[in-house]
């Protein structure tokens, strides 16, 4: 198990190599004259072949990326082009925002979701109908247009809940989840609808299985059949889902922040695509393919912990 | 009847992607047919057809130039010149939402494009070559899996700046995964079928291979997979413009949508009409893609459902010439409760899509007594197994009893008239008194759990008895069924057992409680042909040493001559013949009962010795 783990480790960190002098390369070589981006079409040439040696453009660029690479390592991810801020710190202060809300949309969608989707495998009927139906909803409407229809009609229309959702820290925890309900409602609303069809699918297909019926012949009870090995080898299945969806609702995410103005990550990376400020959208690639990581890593060790096969060799 | 067999063969063809080219074509226009006939597939093409004309007319029905703006004029309600109002800077919302149409179509084809592209290929050769080629192409696609689409997009527009193309070829490229990963899986799963295999032989070329064979396995697949990825793509695309990020000098409903959510105060309307284009395109797209694969597995479903229960054509039906014999039948069970079980006129249908119910078991009635052994013979599709489901109660969820009753030790467990198998009366006696032994040893075992726990837990739940002396039980359990170590088995998981150990284990779960009946479904016919006679000495000596019945289901006459009593013989659904197995080995009355054993035995002598014949099951 530990050598499990440490090749995926492993793995994860060659993945993370790759994306960054993939993500490094591509963002430097197109854009052509960033320094004149930076300061305008009234600049001097001399002013741009200033701000380019201040910048270190003037460097080969395999050079800039091990540089950018020893940096990195060391926690310095260089700084805002346009507010001198270091990336690091940026990310720091924003991405508490962003993760809390995340992973308490992704808690409240895997309940939700496992519980409708197991309801919908095992009782069929109007359940399952119902499932199928908001399946199709779900996948129709993205994300950040449930976001806001949401706000038009919950905050601005009737006025149930803030438009906007800063949080302070000194609000108190009942002005904080007030706030921060119909981001993360907005969020959650397709990661339940698709969750809870694909969570359906993977119990109907356990369910199936040759061994349930065996178990059900030596007399075990539909409920231990359910609980104990239905559920437990669909959890893999359940599991991958959820990953997924994990990864989608980082870039989701961002277009929610922007909707209800939450300083998370959104704004930072919209702010810095919109302005090619690289090191910045350096910084936001390398915070997703982080997390990404990390979740795949965990996923890796929930299923070998499932999964003998895995756990046994 | 006509059109029912035409469709069965092209059902087939979608089930078993079958040789000819021809294949394909017949396929598809079957599948189409059965989404015309799909109310919400109809729906699903009617709403993307209307909003293609809008956007590929968007220049003519346009009344103003997308980016026409009449500064006097903003943010008016709806009137004679502008039918949908204009937006903040004066534009015409019904025009823009035109050729925004025009360019969400047409991105959402270039995204769907550049992933068929690279997938596609990338996907085939995979499948087909495998090797370092498909190690490397996992590696990337686990890798471009695990980007989140916006981040990557943001990326892209960062460097290269706002354009709808790049970003969706981009976003394209970042999806193509999903082609890739379809293709391989069709390809491999078609690659070492038989028919490629003659088709190599017979000298085609590899490429002509994939087009003819493979290309008509995966077509489908990716039609359903382009209107997801075209539903994703444009979602993706508005939400990059709704950030702000597209480009300005054009009408999309993203950057309408971001429009109307800056005035949202002042006019929320300006939301509503690019957020209801843009669910209906998607909504239509991904009801496209549900009635295509409801298609696609109706066509497999009735294929399944055929091959359960319609007579093939070739093989002779003898309704005349069975009806006696199954009187006969009959009169054997009258009124005779001392059989352990007694079947009577079963019946066990399934309820079709058009309200009618296809029966697969039809009128079968026989008995089996304490220490007897009764082979339930027939080909595939007879009904056989749906018989022994019965008597278990594990008939799919679907499954009606349309007539007859069975019981059990003079109690019915289907009493006449019943329309199910009564799961009240059967679950207290399933694993205690009735038990069950399946076909495939290894899908039938928990793969999570040990082989020791899923012996322990039926005897604790059944018997009663402590988990310590389960255990002990199960143990020498395993020593009975010819286990040579049984701990070592007792603490595997099953994939750490071969496939005769895995039936000697099943054999043991299935003797544990001890039980009055024991039913085998198919025991061998998944074993390899020297561990077959092992297996089958071990069901007589078990079955001789506790004295239980057993239900030999079957289509080998060979296992029958080896081990039953007495025998039925069975062929679509129906019951043709029943009587002692040398009687009937000697003596066949009904033509397919002898057709059935020319089948088997041609040449040699009806009582064979058990390896030759087990080997010479195994063969046919």
């Amino acid at each position: 198990m530990i050598r499990f783990i440490a090749k995926r480790l492993g793995s994860g960190l060659v993945v993370l190599l790759v994306v960054s002098a993939l993500t490094f390369f591509l963002l430097y070589m197109s854009s052509g004259s960033i320094a004149r981006n930076i300061l305008g079409d009234q600049a001097t040439a001399e002013q741009v072949a200033l701000k380019e040696q201040e910048l270190g453009l003037d460097q080969p660029l395999v050079s800039r990326y091990f540089t950018w690479v020893s940096d990195a390592l060391s926690g310095n991810l260089g700084a805002s082009w346009f507010t001198s801020e270091p990336v690091a710190n940026s990310l720091a202060s924003r991405i508490p925002v962003t993760m809390t809300m995340v992973f308490a949309a992704m808690i409240l969608i895997a309940i939700c979701a496992a519980l409708i989707g197991v309801a919908a495998a095992v009782k069929r009927g109007w359940v399952d109908r119902v499932v199928q139906v908001g399946a199709i909803i779900g996948d129709s409407v993205p994300g950040f247009v449930i976001g806001v229809i949401l706000v038009t009609i919950l905050a601005i229309q009737l006025g149930l809940f803030p438009a906007t959702s800063t949080i302070s820290p000194d609000a108190g925890a009942d002005a904080w989840i007030y706030s921060m309900s119909l981001p993360v409602i907005a969020l959650l609303i397709n990661g339940v609808t698709g969750g809870a069809q694909q969570i359906r699918s993977a119990v109907i297909k356990q369910l199936e299985r040759d061994y349930v019926r065996t178990l059900r012949s030596r007399g075990i009870g539909e409920r231990e059949i359910l609980f104990k090995h239905v559920l437990r080898s669909a959890a893999p299945a359940g599991l991958t889902v959820l990953s997924l969806q994990l990864i989608g609702m980082l870039g989701g995410v961002v277009i929610i922040e922007q909707i209800f103005a939450l300083p998370g990550m959104g704004p930072l990376a919209v702010a810095a695509t919109g302005q090619s400020d690289l090191p910045v959208v350096m910084g936001v690639v390398m915070y997703t393919v982080v997390v990404v990581i990390v979740v795949n890593l965990l996923v890796d060790i929930l299923n070998g912990w499932l999964n003998p096969k895995v756990r046994v060799s | 009847m006509n059109n029912s067999s035409e469709e069965a063969a092209a059902t087939a063809a979608v089930a078993t992607p079958a040789g000819t080219g021809q294949s394909g074509t017949v396929v598809r226009s079957t599948v189409i047919r059965r989404l015309f006939k799909n109310p919400l597939g109809i729906a699903a093409m009617g709403i993307l057809l209307v909003i293609s004309l809008l956007a590929l007319l968007a220049p003519v029905l346009a009344p103003f130039d997308q980016n026409y703006a009449n500064i006097a004029k903003t943010l008016a309600a709806p009137d004679s010149v502008n039918v949908l109002g204009t937006d903040s800077a004066g534009r015409d919302v019904w025009s823009r939402l035109l050729f925004g149409a025009q360019l969400t179509l047409l991105s959402a084809l270039l995204c769907a494009g550049v992933a068929i592209v690279i997938g596609l290929p990338a996907g085939l050769i995979a499948g087909y070559y495998a090797g370092k080629f498909e190690a490397g192409s996992n590696w990337v696609v686990s890798i471009l899996m695990s980007l989140p689409g916006l981040i990557v997009l943001l990326t892209i527009r960062a460097a290269f700046g706002p354009s709808v193309w790049i970003s969706m070829i981009a976003f394209g490229i970042l999806i193509s995964p999903s082609y890739f990963r379809l293709t391989r899986t069709a390809v491999q799963s078609v690659r070492n079928e038989l028919y490629v295999d003659a088709a190599r032989v017979s000298g085609l070329s590899d490429l002509s291979i994939i087009a003819r064979h493979i290309f008509s396995v995966v077509r489908a697949p990716i039609i359903i997979q382009t209107a997801a990825i075209a539903g994703v793509a444009i979602a993706i695309q508005s939400g990059l413009e709704f950030l702000g990020l597209g480009d300005p000098t054009k009408a999309t409903w993203g950057v309408m949508l971001s429009e109307g959510f800056k005035n949202v105060y002042l006019n929320p309307t300006l939301l509503f009409w690019p957020a209801l284009a843009m669910a209906l395109t998607i909504g239509g797209l991904v009801l496209l893609g549900n009635a295509l694969r409801d298609a696609l597995e109706d066509g497999e479903k009735i294929k399944h459902r055929r091959k359960a229960a319609v007579p093939s054509a070739g093989t002779t039906p003898a309704p005349s010439t069975a009806r006696p014999s199954r009187k006969s039948v009959a009169a054997v069970d009258a009124g005779t409760e001392h059989h352990l079980v007694k079947v009577t006129n079963l019946g066990v249908g399934y309820p079709q899509a058009d309200g009618s119910i296809k029966k697969v078991v039809d009128d079968v009635s026989f008995h089996v007594d304490r220490g007897e052994i009764l082979g339930i013979v027939g080909e595939s599709g007879s009904g056989k197994s749906q018989t022994a489901f019965s008597i278990l109660g594990l008939l799919p969820d679907n499954a009606r009893i349309v007539a007859g009753s069975i019981q059990f030790d003079g109690n019915y467990t289907v009493a006449p008239g019943d329309e199910r198998v009564s799961q009240e009366r059967l679950s207290k006696l399933r694993g205690k008194r009735i038990s069950y032994i399946p076909q495939e040893p290894m899908s039938n075992l928990d793969p999570a759990f040990t082989i020791g726990y899923q012996l322990v837990t039926p005897m604790m739940r059944v018997l009663g008895i402590s988990k310590e002396e389960a255990r002990t039980r199960a143990l020498k359990l395993l020593t009975d069924v010819g286990i040579v170590n049984p701990k070592r088995t007792f603490d595997a998981y099953p994939h750490e057992v071969s496939g005769g150990m895995a039936q000697r284990v099943l054999i043991a779960g299935a003797i544990s409680c001890e039980p009055d009946l024991v039913i085998a479904d198919e025991p061998t016919t998944a074993l390899d042909v020297t561990v077959q006679a092992d297996v089958l000495d071990l069901i007589r000596d078990l079955q001789k040493r506790l004295n239980i019945g057993v239900i030999l289901v079957t289509h080998n006459f060979g296992v029958v001559a080896d081990l039953c009593d007495r025998v039925v013989v069975m062929q679509n659904g129906r019951l043709v013949e029943e009587g002692p197995v040398r009687g009937i080995l000697r003596n066949p009355q009904e033509t397919y009962t002898r057709t059935l054993l020319g089948s088997m035995l041609e040449g040699r002598e009806p009582m064979t010795t058990l390896v030759s014949s087990t080997s010479q099951g195994a063969a046919s």
